[in-house]
């Protein structure tokens, strides 16, 4: 006889793993806007159905709390039924033997918290007010609404200048977006259901690589009217974009000498090579625009003119100073700020880092790019210096992974408390204090000092990447209003008391990303068209193609690939590969189409103008 | 044009045609609920579904399109599985009291649960009531709603009132009145497009015909009752009976039959809106009152509601004639009571019309020296006329032609037309020409303003009359005229007169008439008015004798005080 035994999975076991990571993927790719009562009753039944039913909270309590919500579902409670739901909840957190049961009554007890209105809503008017919010998840979480559905076809069908103009409608920034967009649209795409998130982002740059150049579509006649854009990054040029297709005279006043705003001066080559980012602007300025370069607001000339001399004004200045760390030796000789150091890079007059130790401080994207055009610039020894986590970082994955694999040390769990200086005032190093992680607030583990010694970690250039700050005095100055350092319009983008004064982008929302700055330039064209007294709408003309009816078999996502590190580093070139129109093609054929097939052919599933 | 095969047969059809419409070309009707041509192809209800050869999944055939070499199966194996099944769960979610439902023998899915052979339902029963006001002149019961969603894409594309959304998610998805509002809180019209769409009883029209029993029961009442132009277009249909079998005539001895002591045609009182109307715009237009913004039409109550709810402060470009069903009742209780010598109070006036607003209309606000009531008292559908036909055990087939009482007994071919888009106009344009001029216009001098349901927006008309230039439009279907009134506000346009018919297609079309799923009749039923308006003895309203005769005895002209008081109101008020 044995005394032991190997394991052996039973097959029902195996199949139910499949079943969680079926359903893991399904809850990434949950829409917004489901009752979420329903949703609570459903996940307590998850959490019931996983109870051992040893113990009398969990095994019986659980059943209970769930007939309760049901009674609320069904319009059968009665208000007081919340404070039974609200104290069992808390006697099973209390008394029950293990996280099985505290924490499935936790859930319960967070959603009577977060979403109490919407208990008693069921209960005192025995409806349900929800209603489903995303018919199709990708465009509804576009901040530009951009027709992700209707290019994939384009894309598939391989009408790749029709998809550039159906995107144009939306984003007049395709290319670049195809590069550096930060996709929110893949985030809960409904391909997850069955295998993986289409690779949006990826078709969107085929789309334009494949289609060569596409010339913007003809302006409407001319009105007459004039407009200042002050600014020209994203959020301008895209704004200025539609007020000249719909028949307004645009001037963008950019203080650098040339337009792109952060694209340019913000983001290194390597992500958007400049020759990318031209090709957006040059059909953006075929359609008229005009630009000046080299004026600064506040300096060279002021709202109250530009309020004078045109029908309306729009300030899109981006947030483009940078934030002070606050330790001692910040006025050190060789402390830069990452906004200064990539926009020096982007002028063509990138400081000098050849054999030297670079020390690069905070988690975001803004240091990932900081970090890499260090290793370009010939830097010996290049590091992040990170309060957190790597995996508390807000930085993009990939921006993470591809720094890492240039050779970029990540010093974690490191809080910077001093710059070092030699007796010249240059820096020697930057003294940190470890740190340990500690109880999640919010959603986010915090820090504490891990009570090891301090350290200095040798260098002689400290990039400070904490995040950036908006310029914004000179427009109090001139009433427009400002809280906590942001441009506070109102939701239609102007201001009550300035009227023909708008704000948008960065500037009025604080550092974002490039495709919400084109989404409320969408917001800004149409409201100041309104405003200069018109009805313009905007539209492509391109049709989108009916869906093929393929059956929708799981496949791979197809991912870009990148050139090899070790290549890469050595020049500002481009770092992702393209597709090849065969992977392209597959990648387009994933999509499931949810403009046709689901919610999208009743409601939402396409606006063809705006 | 592409080559399909559908159940063996090889058939060539057009680029983009959906492979419903391509099997219907090869003489293969499949079966579909939820579908409703250009207005909601959404694949809901499943039933439409067909199998591809080489496809695992079924497609919906309603918003599929055929490809090239494709080959279709609409009656495979798997596809009568799941048309069996996807039948059955509709079933129970369903009240399938079928007997006591209002559209028993004349539902989509009683049929195709009779024509599938379905004889028991393996689901448990699942129903869900939803409260409802039974007094309004619109029912919904929710728990026979198959959530179509036939009724919000038809309120929210063609009447753009938004009354209908869906609420709540998953299981408990409902349709319901949006905004989480009640019937009586939201807009809506009453215009029951949602009703003669819907292809259940899950939307119905409050059901008044007991009240005209109880009218013709009591001894102590005179019935006296009036019937809608475009009735006698469609209340045959119910008994597949034509136009031709079916004239006003007939439906004057059915009424009689079934105890109704007098029985007129609104054609009468359209005749006499038409002179305080006609008469209204001609004076508001010499007065430069129709500069800036028309005078609109406010005979159909549907648009009215529509005005108030969304356009207050157009209410007062609104005629203040009153609609020909108003003017007749108003006319029953004073003229024709005294004529026969009853006091009004023994008067109950019943009107039969293709429309829901109207019930709602009879309850408006009266403002002068009316008959203190109502000028009507019971609204009946062309639904509830037929049912009372049959409630009274009568052959349609027996029915002869019998004339309409005296003395509101003439009728013009003007009046005749009020039932369908254009016809308002025309007819007012005839008499306002004869007002200007002191003649009459050729016959059909203004058939420029005729129009259809399938007109796009609108259609407008410019006429000279004499050194007078009167610029007209002419719109049906609520969301047409939203646009109307944008352009109309914008400046982009501008119009004298504007004649608004809420119903797609005009009162033909109404919320009140028989239900032919799937069909849309409203033109069909045009051209009957219209032949009757050709053939008509009298074409001009200004030249009903019995309408002469009733100014001549009572009214004494057109805007006179007294029309004022009984055939007037205000709607801006």
């Amino acid at each position: 006889m044995s005394r032991l035994e190997i394991p052996i999975p039973n097959r029902a076991q195996l199949v139910v793993e499949e079943l969680y990571r079926d359903l893991e993927r399904r809850i990434e790719s949950s829409p917004s806007g489901l009752c979420p009562i329903d949703m609570s009753k459903a996940f307590l039944e998850l959490c019931h159905a996983q109870s051992c039913g040893k113990c009398v909270p969990c095994r019986v309590g659980l059943g209970q709390l769930k007939a309760m919500i049901t009674d609320v579902l069904e319009g059968r409670a009665s208000l007081s039924v919340l404070e039974e739901i609200k104290e069992t909840a808390e006697c099973i957190m209390e008394s029950a033997d293990c996280a099985i049961g505290y924490e499935a009554a936790n859930m319960v007890y967070k959603g009577l918290q977060g979403f109490r209105e919407e208990y008693e809503a069921h209960i005192e008017q025995g409806r349900c007010t929800c209603t489903y919010q995303q018919p199709v998840p990708c465009v509804s979480l576009c901040p530009a609404g951009v027709d992700i559905p209707g290019y994939i076809a384009l894309v598939y069908e391989g009408r790749y200048e029709d998809a550039v103009r159906l995107i144009r409608k939306d984003n007049p920034f395709p290319t670049t977006c195809g590069f550096i967009c930060e996709h929110p649209c893949e985030a809960r795409c409904r391909r997850n259901m069955v295998d993986d998130s289409v690779n949006i982002r990826g078709l969107k740059r085929m789309a334009t690589e494949l289609a060569g150049k596409v010339p913007p579509p003809v302006c409407s006649e001319s009105t007459g009217k004039k407009v200042a854009i002050v600014g020209g990054g994203p959020g301008g040029l895209s704004t200025a974009y539609y007020l000249q297709l719909m028949g307004h005279q645009v001037v963008v006043y950019e203080m650098l000498p040339k337009l792109g705003g952060m694209l340019r001066y913000g983001i290194p080559n390597y992500r958007l090579p400049k020759e990318k980012l031209d090709e957006d602007i040059d059909a953006i300025l075929a359609t008229g625009v005009q630009a000046q370069f080299g004026r600064r607001i506040g300096i060279d000339l002021t709202i109250d003119e530009l309020r004078k001399e045109y029908d309306a004004v729009l300030i899109t200045i981006g947030a483009s100073t940078d934030k002070k760390l606050g330790v001692e030796g910040e006025d050190a000789d060789g402390v830069i700020s990452a906004v200064r150091f990539l926009r020096d890079v982007g002028k063509d007059q990138a400081i000098d880092l050849k054999g030297k130790e670079v020390c690069v401080i905070g988690g975001g994207n803004v240091s990932m790019d900081a970090v890499r055009t260090a290793v370009r610039l010939g830097a010996k020894k290049v590091s992040i210096v990170y309060r957190r986590r790597i995996a508390d970082m807000t930085a993009l994955r990939d921006e993470i992974d591809g720094a890492i694999a240039e050779g970029v040390e990540v010093q974690v769990l490191k809080a910077p408390v001093k710059i070092c200086k030699d007796a010249d005032g240059r820096v020697t190093g930057l003294e940190v204090q470890p740190q340990m992680i500690s109880s999640i607030k919010n959603g986010r583990a915090g820090v504490k000092p891990s009570g090891e010694e301090n350290f200095t970690i040798p260098c002689q250039t400290v990039i400070v990447a904490i995040g950036q700050d908006i310029e914004y005095q000179h427009f109090a100055d001139a009433g427009v209003p400002i809280n906590r350092g942001v441009i506070q319009t109102q939701n239609y983008g102007g201001f009550d008391l300035l009227p023909g004064v708008f704000a948008g982008g960065d500037c009025a929302t604080g550092p974002a990303t490039v495709v919400r700055a084109i989404g409320a330039a969408k917001v800004l064209a149409a409201n100041i068209d309104e405003y200069l007294g018109y009805h313009h709408s905007i539209s492509s003309g391109v049709e989108v193609p009916q869906p093929n009816i393929a059956d929708r078999n799981p496949c791979g996502r197809v991912n870009m690939t990148e050139r090899e590190a070790c290549e890469r580093v050595c020049d500002f070139e481009g770092v992702e590969l393209p597709m090849t129109e065969a992977e392209c093609r597959q990648e387009a054929s994933r999509c499931l189409r949810c403009d046709h097939f689901g919610f999208g052919a009743l409601k939402g599933g396409r606006s063809t103008l705006w | 044009m592409v080559k399909v095969t559908i159940d063996n047969r090889e058939i060539e059809v057009e680029n983009g045609s959906t492979i419903m419409e391509a099997a219907n070309r090869a003489g293969i009707p499949i079966p579909k609920l939820c579908y409703l041509k250009d207005i909601n192809e959404i694949g809901a209800c499943r039933v439409c579904v067909v199998e591809i050869e080489g496809k695992e999944k079924l497609v919906t055939s309603c918003n599929n399109q055929v490809e090239e070499g494709m080959v279709v199966y609409t009656n495979s194996a798997k596809v009568r599985r799941n048309r069996r099944k996807t039948i059955e769960m509709i079933l129970s979610q369903h009240n399938t009291d079928c007997v006591t439902c209002a559209r028993n023998r004349n539902c989509s899915l009683q049929t195709i649960a009779r024509d599938l052979n379905i004889l028991d339902v393996p689901y448990e029963k699942e129903l869900r009531p939803l409260p409802w006001n039974k007094n309004f002149p619109l029912i919904r019961d929710n728990d026979k709603c198959i959530k179509c969603m036939r009724c919000i894409q038809v309120c929210d594309k063609i009447q753009n009132v938004n009354v209908w959304d869906i609420e709540g998610t998953g299981s408990r998805t409902d349709v319901y009145v949006a905004g989480n509002r009640n019937i009586e809180e939201s807009d809506c019209t009453l215009c029951g497009q949602c009703v003669t769409h819907c292809p259940v009883g899950a939307l119905r029209a409050r059901d008044d015909t007991e009240k005209a029993w109880w009218a013709i029961d009591n001894k102590d009442k005179v019935t006296v009752v009036q019937v809608a132009p475009a009735v006698r277009t469609a209340w045959g249909e119910a008994f597949g009976m034509t136009p031709e079998e079916t004239p006003m005539g007939k439906i004057v001895d059915a009424l009689k039959r079934m105890g109704f002591d007098y029985v007129f045609d609104t054609v009468f009182s359209a005749d006499l809106t038409i002179m305080e109307e006609g008469s209204e715009f001609v004076e508001r237009y010499k007065k430069g009152d129709t500069r800036r913004m028309p005078m609109f039409t406010s005979c159909c109550p549907g648009w009215v509601r529509f005005v108030k709810a969304r356009y207050p402060h157009l209410a007062d470009r609104l005629s203040t004639a009153k609609s020909p069903q108003q003017m007749f009742g108003a006319v029953m209780k004073t003229y024709f009571a005294q004529k026969i010598g009853v006091s009004p109070e023994n008067i109950v006036t019943v009107s039969i019309m293709p429309c829901m607003a109207k019930k709602a209309e009879r309850e408006m606000e009266l403002f002068y020296e009316e008959y203190a009531g109502h000028d009507v008292d019971v609204v009946l559908t062309t639904r509830e006329l037929n049912r009372m036909i049959k409630m009274a055990h009568i052959d349609p087939h027996t029915l002869t032609e019998k004339p309409c009482d005296r003395p509101m007994e003439a009728g013009t071919g003007a009046g005749v037309i009020f039932g369908t888009t254009g016809g308002v106009m025309e007819a007012a344009l005839r008499s306002a020409y004869y007002l200007m001029t002191g003649s009459n216009p050729e016959e059909d001098a203004f058939s420029k303003v005729r129009s259809s349901r399938e007109q796009k927006l609108w259609k407008e008309a410019e006429f000279q009359i004499k050194d007078i230039t009167i610029r007209t439009a002419v719109v049906n279907g609520l969301g047409n005229t939203a646009k109307l009134i944008e352009a109309l506000e914008r400046g982009e346009v501008h119009y004298d007169f504007v004649e608004v018919m809420a119903c797609p297609g005009g009162c033909v079309g109404g919320g009140g008439q028989p239900i032919k799923d799937g069909m849309e009749l409203a033109d069909g039923r045009s051209g009957t008015l219209r032949d009757l308006d050709k053939c008509a003895e009298r074409r001009f309203s200004h030249e009903n004798p019995d309408i002469l005769k009733l100014y001549e005895e009572f009214f004494e002209r057109p805007l006179s005080h007294k029309s004022h008081l009984l055939l007037h109101t205000e709607h801006g008020r």
